[in-house]
């Protein structure tokens, strides 16, 4: 798709990163309160909680907000792509932010509303979580 | 009444310094050029400063968004301080608000305060994009939750917010247009703006789409230049040249998760709760306010700071905006007098703080609106925001 810029990777976001090499998406859940968080942290910010895990999801979830970008920011970027938040549907006040894989087609552009499903983007040995409509097939 | 710390500090003097795209003057030279007529407007000798303060201060490494830092500012001066401060945390208004805490608690008498940007040319032929580039490198920090999903960029952040704004409330680019064109409508008559001629709708529609609903007209303009304040004890109010500008309230909370787009609801931003902050504050009410001058770096923003400030009901902003007569210098609420950042340059929160300065000390010429007594400013998007009330004294 597109050269794409890797994040650095910490202790306690690895996993979060890792997560897509099972085709999985995994969020961090706290294991007191049950709650979810993103971005991931060393302790729940809920309840402050050490006792926290990851917990794999479905990967499927709601379109909370989109913005079709026109502009290419760096060398090679194709446009026009569309930046998401997705409210995941295990933890639907929970907000990730990602894109839709691929380009947009100007005449079905992605809504708020919209059901998508993850889609994992590996560069570097980071599992990027893209989203694609949900029911896209592989 | 007691009097609140803030209430311990005015404005003594403001400075500015040319603006526009891509000077040929280094930043160091456009701050000193801010700093001196400052000093030269609150009727002060550089031997009577005693602090410097700065946002984001040296060592920042954002291409032409810091300026230089407090301590090559000071030496270059030959400035001796009791109390200097530079930081990027706190907001664009932190430096000020720093300084204002710093003269309440007795830490300095005099302090000068300045913000500086040279993104212009720092950006250079490459736009935007040459300066946030990191290709090469890993993406740390809050970026690291953005760049990789190619958020590159504040527009795209932002235009998330105003996407899910228009969906809830019904908001539109009519309604982010008529920021835009209001603001060129300012600037137009602000000598000092980097952009001047007047928009029409169509311009609006016309220009090039960047990341929805944002358009080119909905982004601020990079500039170099900087602007510069006197912040000084109460006591030495009445002692210069002209009449000093009280600081009734500020607001400085952050009560939600300060992070990009940590949400639930991401209709509103950290606006919120410096505005919240300002008026537990302030004696003063929304219904007080003659003018405000409110963060323009998208035109979605100001709607956001009406929201915030009291000023309309949550997700009311764009019907309040309308066709932007009510906004307008002759309204009954102008808004961004000079320009604002999306016409006159971005000078990062603090330009808007300087024309309120301005519009107090009736400097605004062709753009001066009425005589106001009481001004409310609000600054910052996203996970930062500072508000407070100017009053003439």
């Amino acid at each position: 798709m597109n050269a794409r810029l890797v994040p650095e990777v910490g202790s306690d976001d690895a996993p979060f990163w890792e997560s897509g090499a099972d085709g999985v998406l995994r969020l961090q859940q706290c294991a007191s309160c049950t709650r979810f968080q993103h971005p991931p942290a060393p302790r729940c910010h809920h309840c402050l909680s050490e006792d926290i895990a990851f917990t794999a999801v479905s990967g499927r979830g709601e379109l909370y907000s989109v913005s079709v970008n026109h502009q290419s920011w760096l060398p090679g970027l194709e446009v026009p792509y569309a930046v998401v938040v997705v409210a995941p549907d295990e933890a639907p006040d929970l907000r990730l932010v990602s894109r839709m894989a691929g380009l947009v087609d100007p005449g079905a552009p992605p809504r708020i509303g919209d059901r998508v499903e993850v889609r994992f983007d590996e560069v570097d040995g980071v599992w990027l979580p893209l989203f694609v409509p949900a029911g896209a097939g592989a | 009444m007691s009097r609140r710390p803030e209430q311990s500090a005015v404005i003594r003097g403001i400075g500015a310094s040319e603006v526009g795209r891509r000077l040929p003057r280094s930043e160091l030279a456009l701050t000193l050029d801010a700093c001196l007529e400052a000093l030269a407007d609150a009727g002060l000798d550089r031997s009577e400063i005693d602090g410097i303060a700065t946002f984001p201060g040296g060592g920042f490494d954002s291409p032409g968004l810091a300026g230089p830092g407090a301590q090559e500012v000071q030496a270059a001066l030959g400035l001796a301080v009791n109390w200097s401060y530079g930081g990027p945390e706190g907001g664009q208004l932190g430096g000020f608000f720093s300084a204002v805490l710093a003269v309440a608690s007795g830490l300095a008498r005099h302090v000068l305060v300045y913000r500086t940007v040279g993104e212009a040319s720092a950006q250079g032929d490459a736009g935007r994009s040459r300066a946030m580039s990191f290709q090469g490198t890993t993406i740390p920090g809050f970026r690291k939750w953005l760049a990789p999903f190619d958020a590159h960029s504040p527009a795209t952040w932002i235009a998330l917010h105003a996407a899910r704004h228009m969906h809830e409330f019904g908001t539109t680019r009519d309604h982010l247009a008529a920021i835009a064109l209001n603001n060129r409508a300012n600037a137009a008559r602000n000598p000092a703006a980097v952009y001047r001629t007047p928009l029409t709708l169509e311009d609006y529609y016309e220009a090039r789409m960047i990341s929805e609903p944002f358009g080119m007209l909905d982004c601020d303009v990079p500039c170099d230049g900087s602007v510069a304040f006197v912040v000084s004890h109460v006591d030495t109010a009445d002692d210069g040249p002209h009449p000093s500008i009280g600081i009734e309230g500020i607001g400085w909370a952050l009560r939600q998760r300060p992070l990009w787009h940590a949400g639930p609801d991401l209709t509103g931003m950290a606006a919120s709760d410096a505005a919240a902050h300002l008026w537990e504050r302030s004696d003063l009410r929304p219904a007080d306010v003659d003018q405000v001058q409110l963060y323009d770096g998208f035109t979605f923003l100001p709607l956001v700071w009406l929201e915030a400030l009291g000023f309309c009901g949550k997700g009311e902003a764009g019907a309040f905006v309308g066709d932007g007569s009510r906004i307008a210098l002759d309204g009954e609420l102008p808004l961004d007098t000079g320009g604002g950042q999306l016409s006159a340059g971005r000078l990062h929160g603090c330009g808007l703080l300087h024309e309120a300065c301005v519009q107090l000390l009736d400097r605004g010429g062709e753009r001066q609106a009425g005589r106001p007594a009481v001004v409310a400013v609000g600054v910052g998007g996203g996970p930062t925001a500072g508000a407070l009330t100017l009053v003439r004294r």
